[in-house]
């Protein structure tokens, strides 16, 4: 392990965590209502490390759903996550053996894999590992405190707090799309089609996880094809 | 039963994870492939935020507020954490004003 680069990820883990721990709190509120006890709850956070597949996982538990259709969910939610790993697999310094990846597969999260995209320097296993441990342990500890404390925030402050992780993607796309046309116009078209899968009605079957990776294959083929990116551009 | 579900949840979910991650242990040559994994983490990030940051909060108006005050901070550049509390507090204050 190196020191330094465990340091430099558990400092960018730290706003990961706190906006982990305010999202999760609301999971445990909701799972507690569901009928998951507090353990189960946590239990959920810990292995799983997503947000929408949780949500939906929940809506099923709820609901009686079958163990196939449970998987069959959690696969087309978090499918967007094979595609996240492959990316990340580009960018991982070529020291990082293969139980190390087996480790860091773990909680490659959207904003684990953002930030961890948007380092400028070697991508090594500590510092993945450093980066990873607040959120597992902001996201787990959040989602106990909520299934404990219930729905005593305000709902002011609850609502607040749901644009937390939104504002986080957008401080990782934003300074990418100032700085490369070819990246702005692709992440235009990404949020037109996310739009139009969303408001016409024709598409209204498609679940939110879906939805996300038809934007995200679409736009990304289309830059791919219109503005392929030169020698390691790939890894950045 | 509920631990059942729960089991195969993180099953699924890590698999999708760790095979992409463990198999691609190569550098991909491709430049079309390369292109599009670099595409990837902007567009994936943009398309689960538009449009549901829209209703993530209590009013339509707020979030847009939300939207606003983190695109602006993004935009020069600050970080993560502060575009975010930026975001929040943009919508406290809308919700707790109008």
């Amino acid at each position: 392990m190196k020191r330094q680069d465990f340091q430099y990820g558990l400092r960018d883990g730290v706003p990961i965590a706190l906006g982990y721990f305010s999202v999760s709190f609301s999971f445990g509120i909701m799972a507690l209502k569901g009928g998951l006890s507090v353990l189960q709850a946590a239990i959920t956070s810990l292995t799983n490390m997503t947000s929408a597949g949780q949500f939906a996982g929940l809506q099923i538990i709820i609901a009686g759903g079958t163990l196939l259709e449970m998987a069959a969910t959690q696969l087309i939610i978090n499918l967007r996550y094979a595609l996240m790993s492959l990316s990340l697999s580009q960018k991982l310094s070529g020291n990082v053996t293969l139980w190390q990846r087996f480790i860091i597969a773990f909680a490659n999260t959207d904003e684990i894999f953002a930030v961890a995209m948007s380092h400028n320097r070697e991508l090594t296993f500590s510092y993945m590992v450093g980066l990873q441990i607040l959120p597992i342990i902001g996201w787990t500890s959040g989602t106990a405190c909520g299934a404990v404390a219930g729905s005593m925030l305000p709902a002011a402050i609850n609502s607040a707090l749901s644009v937390a992780l939104y504002g986080m993607f957008l401080a990782v796309v934003i300074p990418a799309a100032k700085k490369t046309r070819p990246v702005l116009l692709m992440v235009l078209l990404a949020a037109a089609i996310s739009c139009i899968l969303y408001y016409v009605p024709l598409f209204q079957g498609i679940s939110a996880g879906m939805s996300i990776i038809i934007c995200t294959v679409a736009a990304s083929v289309v830059g791919a094809i219109v503005f392929p990116v030169k020698e390691e551009g790939g890894a950045k | 039963m509920a631990i059942l579900y729960i089991t195969v949840m993180a099953f699924v979910t890590y698999l999708i994870r760790v095979i992409p991650l463990t198999f691609f242990r190569k550098k991909i040559e491709n430049p079309y492939i390369q292109s599009f994994l670099y595409y990837v983490p902007y567009t994936c990030l943009t398309a689960m935020t538009f449009p549901a940051i829209f209703y993530a909060t209590n009013s339509v108006l707020s979030a847009l507020a939300g939207v606003v005050a983190a695109v602006v901070l993004a935009f020069y550049n600050k970080s993560l954490v502060t575009v975010a509390a930026a975001a929040c507090m943009a919508v406290f204050l809308v919700e707790h004003f109008l």
